[in-house]
């Protein structure tokens, strides 16, 4: 597959602060792909590079082979969902979504057919002569996926679309927005906080913090094979133990439990000494006697699952995520458990 | 929380300030309706002093002197507005620059300083440069003072609207000075209008610097009303006062109907 946006060794400075600390990444032609980060990581400084509303203070970015460094906003064949959807208030819906065929010099006759088609497409056909203002959230956030969408750009950028809309609706929109990226086969390019919509709708995720990549993959390789102790605390629940390497070797290590029980894991690292393990609440079981001896704090019932806190005889945290069903047994608190690490439940972090 | 209504004195106070505020007009008013020739005896309702404006002994004088008032109120304030509109656009689209805050200081100095102190500034100014008194001075005097009341209005409007609008317009295709026709000056325009009708009224209704600036035999509204009351005040004069009222309250009125309208649409 060819690359639709190469970005490479990418900075941007504000005076002295850095947003972005050489980013590199590799966005593929037809991929949802999404830049998934806390807030100030620099993700959305990142879409603003792409986009060309922020110069870049180092590196370069390609779209389709063309670096895009001197081409202006309008020069650029990307288009972008803000996330205030900043839809022109004195422009009826239709007039909204026609705005950009406009601008390319497309034809009332044909603007006016195309924008018509991207209403029927969000649904929205008898909105065409409402005002922005008359809409819900949800029915403005279309409008504003319909006009990016309109001009037929190679690549959307999408600004936290979602973050302003309530749960039920912000769901609906996830199978939304990847149907459509299907069926129009255009990259999107997604910039979210929230983990649980990037792994529902990603190909491919960048997890960044403090204005670097953490790690790129799909959802399944970053949440079971995190690279580091940020992606895997950030992606979803999991248990950081820290632990002793002794050896490691063809990424395999040998690493000490707290307890003394031995294990080998797969490693993140190569260097020995002190480091942090990971393993997921529901990649654990109850045993009699098992890898990991831990006192039960608290059982919190969650419906589906039972989440189990517990605390290991050195004083580190745990939780244990149990399945609800009527053969499972609930230890009461206070009581000594032993945990079992299903196989390749534990992986050793890098820093 | 009681109401204002119940605060110790707000009525006493209240009915002092309007009635020193608006009593002088409230009278000018009704003498102007008033048919016999005296100022402080009333003689029964009559439009006499208003026809007498439009086709007595001085109508002449006062019409050519309201064609220059209305002409150099509309000049100045499109002049002032344009300005305005691009200082604005220079002080909340512009970034940071060096000598931000004295640019700010400077655009709205002529709130501060003294009238008068501007008045003979301007005079001792044009004539240095040499440049004869007469209509284009006044012009120019009054491009400049009325700059400040353009520009707040407009700026309050622009510093209200997102920049995510002129981004999402560029973002479409648009040029820069696409994205300023199509986009923002259309959610700018209350503003304008409203920095526009004040900068007119501030025009029209001057009367220190353009005594100054205007020359021999060059009269505004103003300078002629004030020329004919130093031979004594006729019931005319109180006529033509209530009709610059009316126009004043009548574009005052525009202006915050077009701020209210402006509320409405801001996104």
């Amino acid at each position: 597959m060819s690359t639709a946006i190469d970005i490479s060794s990418v900075v941007k400075r504000y005076g002295t602060a850095t947003a972005l600390h050489g980013v590199s990444m590799e966005i593929r032609d037809n991929e949802f792909f999404t830049l998934l980060g806390p807030s100030g990581c620099g993700k959305t400084t990142l879409l603003r590079c792409i986009a060309g509303f922020e110069d870049v203070t180092g590196g370069e970015i390609r779209l389709f082979g063309r670096n895009i460094a001197a081409l202006e906003p309008n020069q650029r064949p990307v288009n972008t969902v803000f996330q205030q959807y900043a839809l022109f208030p004195h422009m009826s819906v239709i007039d909204n979504v026609a705005f950009g065929l406009k601008m390319k010099g497309v034809a009332l006759a044909e603007r006016r057919a195309v924008a018509g088609r991207m209403l029927e497409m969000v649904h929205l056909s008898d909105f065409a002569d409402r005002m922005p203002a008359q809409l819900s959230g949800g029915q403005q956030q279309r409008v504003a996926l319909a006009r990016a969408l309109a001009p037929a750009p190679k690549v959307l950028l999408l600004d936290e679309p979602l973050s302003a809309l309530d749960l039920k609706l912000r769901q609906a929109m996830r199978v939304e927005l990847k149907t459509l990226q299907e069926q129009t086969g255009i990259t999107f390019v997604f910039v979210t906080h929230d983990q649980e919509e990037a792994l529902t709708m990603s190909d491919r995720i960048a997890v960044m913090s403090q204005g670097r990549v953490q790690q790129i993959g799909t959802a399944r390789d970053i949440y079971e094979s995190p690279h580091n102790r940020f992606v895997a605390d950030f992606i979803g629940e999991t248990n950081l133990i820290e632990v002793d390497v002794t050896a490691v070797s063809g990424g395999m290590a040998d690493v000490v439990l707290p307890g003394g029980h031995r294990l080998r894991c797969p490693a993140e690292t190569t260097a020995t000494g002190r480091h942090h393990l990971s393993i997921r609440p529901e990649r654990l079981s109850l045993t009699g006697t098992g890898e990991l001896t831990g006192t039960v704090e608290r059982v919190v019932y969650l419906g589906t699952d039972l989440q189990l806190l517990a605390r290991l005889a050195d004083g580190t945290p745990f939780t244990v995520r149990l399945q609800n069903s009527a053969r499972t047994q609930v230890p009461e608190a206070g009581a000594t458990v032993g945990l079992h690490l299903e196989e390749g439940a534990a992986r050793l972090l890098a820093d | 929380m009681k109401g204002v209504r119940h605060y110790p004195g707000f009525l006493g106070i209240a009915v002092a300030c309007l009635v020193v505020l608006y009593a002088p007009l409230v009278v000018v008013t009704i003498y102007s309706f008033n048919d016999s020739p005296s100022i402080t005896t009333w003689g029964g309702f009559s439009w006499r002093w208003y026809a007498d404006v439009f086709t007595g002994p001085e109508a002449e004088r006062f019409g050519a002197a309201a064609w220059n008032s209305v002409t150099i109120a509309v000049l100045a304030a499109t002049a002032s507005t344009a300005i305005a509109v691009a200082a604005a656009l220079a002080m909340i689209r512009g970034g940071r620059f060096r000598g931000k805050s004295a640019t700010y200081a400077l655009i709205n100095l002529p709130l501060l300083v003294p009238e008068i102190v501007t008045a003979v500034a301007t005079l001792i100014f044009f004539s240095a440069i040499g440049l004869t008194t007469g209509y284009l001075t006044i012009l120019i005097a009054h491009i400049t003072f009325c700059i400040p009341f353009a520009y707040l209005p407009i700026a309050a409007r622009l510093s209200g609207i997102e920049e995510v609008y002129e981004q999402a317009a560029r973002d479409l295709y648009a040029t820069r000075a696409q994205a300023f026709r199509l986009v923002l000056l259309p959610l700018l325009m209350p503003g304008v209008i409203s920095g526009y009708l004040l900068a007119f009224i501030i025009s029209l209704d001057d009367f220190i610097i353009t005594n100054f600036v205007k020359g021999a035999g060059m009269e505004t509204l103003p300078t002629a009303i004030f020329g004919s009351v130093k031979q004594g005040i006729k019931p005319n004069i109180m006529a033509i006062s209530t009709l610059m009222l009316a126009v004043s309250v009548l574009f005052v009125s525009l202006s915050y109907l077009v701020n209210r309208i402006g509320q409405k649409t801001r996104a």
